[in-house]
């Protein structure tokens, strides 16, 4: 098992490396170029080229390319933001935080909710309750999150006003817990909406399956109560495929953080993401591309370890590859 | 002698898209205590579905529709969910066809034999490990202190149906219900199974419900059998008698259906036909588009379970002529 993960995280440098590569071909090939976002167009060209030859931006590109590797290899620096000038580490770092607590705490909440909802929804197969739950998955689906956005921010914050509609805190105040709390309910909703949504379908059709195999008459013949077959005995099996479906919605999440952190002005990744692409802020966004693909590589990585904790069946496959 | 399991009248009914539909009709036995019974019957003859009734494990759509199920007295038919958990794995346990699936994939061995010790016996979690190695050592697996700790996936079909075997004899119940514990496993290991089954089940006093259309293992280990068809009981009589002096035709088509080492020239016979699946719109015997004794009467009258003396019971108009004939061809 230990030398499955480890062989699994040998590979993953080259993967990064492959992803920052490409990445900074694709960045290059597209149009426009920080100096005209720096500098007024009414400069000199000459003003404009010294600006250029200070950021490096006329060396040729497998220069430019080498010049950001060394630097994150041999010093862990990702360099400077060509927009804002400030280390893009440290902008990073901040804009972490209030990111992992949005989607942390939405993709836990969404499955708090969709984990028994989607159990309830199978055991009780075509009933009301069932349909109820399908039809309310479905919605949650359907509705493109910037648009449950702009509604809620619309009812609860323009015409109610019970609930701020943007940003983690009152402009100039210093916030705490409940104001941060505050904030959070209108994205936190629209995000929810959208994993329970998709995670109870998932869980119910992964139960409905399980719900008719022959261990759970076992079970039961056994005299065990029908909670505990249910609970027990088919969940961890159901389980098991709904652990890489939740391993693969992390990076999805992370990405999703670009609209919901634009509609209500969360001070995230995503929107640091998208006012850089806007600025050509080469810099950051390699930063940004690089933590983008490490989570999804993390989270795959992380999916197969808990896969082998909750199947045994590959865990025993992964301590005879190991051999 | 009281019998331990009375099963009367039972008809087993299925909600399904196209309404109502009855399975098996009219089912009666007796299992006595310590006997093994058996079950035979072509597939759909509704042997699985009166296992499944008795234990009431048919699912949310089947229910018994009619007639009692009594064990010790008590009708299993009219418990409360509750008070059948309580019997199941405890007073009626059951072993299943399939051992690749019968058990939990993954959960261990151990984990799963434990479970069903506590759920009957007041024991705790070390005094259930040891009491399920023994059980294990008993069903003849070796270095059970080891299989305990493995999951499914590592035993073989075999070595399942003994995990199965120990589980459903640890808390010793009166009654057994196997359910063709041996067709899928390997002929080689079929015997021993069924063995070790008969020996356990002697040692425990456990009276058997044997299902199962392999009349080898009927001649092993029943003492009375039921004979089903389409739902129905046809044939119910001592295991002698019925090798002896069958008195329904399709029992004597079953029996020459045995394969014979004998003679290399003599082909395999077999019962023409299938059962009908229309079988409950039918006014007549069940059997009687297969049967080689059926006359006009036969195709427009019911038959019912005749007497024909020492207890041997017979769902055939024509049965004199098997008992004056003998064997048919």
């Amino acid at each position: 098992m230990f030398g499955y993960i480890l062989r699994r995280l040998l590979i993953a440098v080259p993967v990064l490396f492959g992803v920052t590569i490409i990445n900074f071909i694709i960045m290059r090939m597209a149009p426009g170029n920080p100096i005209d976002m720096l500098v007024s167009p009414k400069l000199p060209d000459a003003a404009r080229e010294a600006k250029a030859i200070e950021l490096g931006l006329n060396d040729p590109v497998y220069m430019q390319y080498w010049n950001w590797l060394k630097n994150l290899v041999m010093h862990g620096d990702l360099g400077y933001s060509m927009y804002t000038s400030e280390p893009v580490v440290s902008m990073i770092l901040e804009r972490m935080g209030p990111t992992l607590i949005l989607m942390g705490t939405a993709l836990v909440l969404g499955l708090l909710i969709a984990i028994p909802l989607g159990i309830l929804s199978a055991t009780k197969q075509y009933s009301k309750l069932d349909y109820i739950f399908v039809t309310g998955s479905f919605l949650g689906i359907s509705i493109p999150n910037f648009f449950l956005g702009l509604i809620l921010v619309y009812v609860f914050a323009v015409q109610l006003n019970w609930l701020p509609s943007g940003g983690m805190k009152e402009v100039g105040a210093d916030g705490g817990f409940g104001t941060l709390l505050m904030h959070m309910i209108l994205p936190i909703i629209v995000l929810v909406a959208n994993v329970a949504g998709r995670n109870i379908r998932y869980v119910r059709s992964s139960m409905l399956e399980i719900l008719g195999q022959d261990y759970l008459r076992t079970a039961r013949a056994k005299g065990l109560k029908e909670v505990f077959v249910v609970n027990r005995h088919a969940l961890r099996n159901a389980l098991i495929p709904i652990v890489t479906i939740i391993g693969l919605e992390i990076p999805i999440l992370f990405g999703g953080a670009v609209v919901i952190e634009q509609i209500f002005s969360w001070p995230g990744i995503g929107q640091l993401t998208l006012s850089s692409i806007m600025n050509r802020d080469y810099s950051t966004l390699m930063g940004l591309n690089l933590v983008a693909a490490f989570v999804v590589i993390a989270a795959n990585i992380l999916t197969d370890i808990v896969y082998a904790f909750v199947d045994p069946r590959i865990r025993k496959s992964y301590v005879g590859g190991a051999k | 002698m009281e019998s331990l399991l009375s099963v009367k009248h039972v008809t087993t009914a299925f909600d399904t898209e196209h309404g109502k539909v009855t399975s098996t009709s009219d089912v009666s036995f007796d299992v006595k205590h310590g006997e093994t019974l058996a079950i035979v019957g072509e597939s759909g003859s509704g042997k699985s579905v009166t296992a499944l009734s008795i234990m009431r494990l048919l699912g949310k759509n089947g229910h018994i529709a009619e007639g009692e199920v009594r064990l010790n007295g008590v009708d299993l038919a009219k418990l409360s969910d509750a008070d059948m958990q309580k019997l199941r794995g405890n007073d009626v346990s059951m072993i299943f066809q399939e051992p690749m699936t019968a058990l939990n994939p993954v959960l261990t061995i151990g984990y799963q034999l434990v479970e069903a010790i506590r759920l009957h016996m007041p024991l705790d979690k070390k005094e259930a490990k040891k009491l399920a190695i023994e059980m294990l050592t008993k069903v003849g697996i070796p270095q059970a202190e080891r299989v305990i700790k493995q999951f499914p996936f590592a035993l073989s079909g075999g070595m399942r149906q003994r995990v199965m075997i120990a589980m459903a004899l640890v808390c010793k119940p009166k009654l057994l219900i196997a359910d063709e514990p041996t067709t899928a496993l390997d002929v080689t290991v079929q015997a021993q199974i069924i063995r070790l089954l008969h020996a356990l089940c002697k040692e425990y006093d456990t009276a058997v419900m044997l299902i199962t259309h392999d009349l080898g293992v009927v001649a092993e280990m029943a003492d009375r059998v039921v004979v089903m068809y389409a739902g129905q009981v046809v044939e119910t009589t001592d295991v002698y008698t019925l090798f002896e002096q069958p008195l329904h035709p399709y029992t004597v088509g079953l029996l020459n259906s045995i394969p014979s080492m004998d003679f290399d020239d003599k082909e395999l016979q077999a019962i023409p036909g299938t059962i009908p699946s229309n079988y409950n719109a039918l006014p007549g015997c069940r059997f009687a588009n297969r049967c080689p004794l059926a006359t006009e009467y036969c195709h427009s009258n019911k038959p019912e379970l005749m007497d024909t003396g020492d207890g041997h019971l017979t769902r055939c108009f024509e049965w004199r002529k098997l008992q004056q004939g003998g064997h048919l061809q």
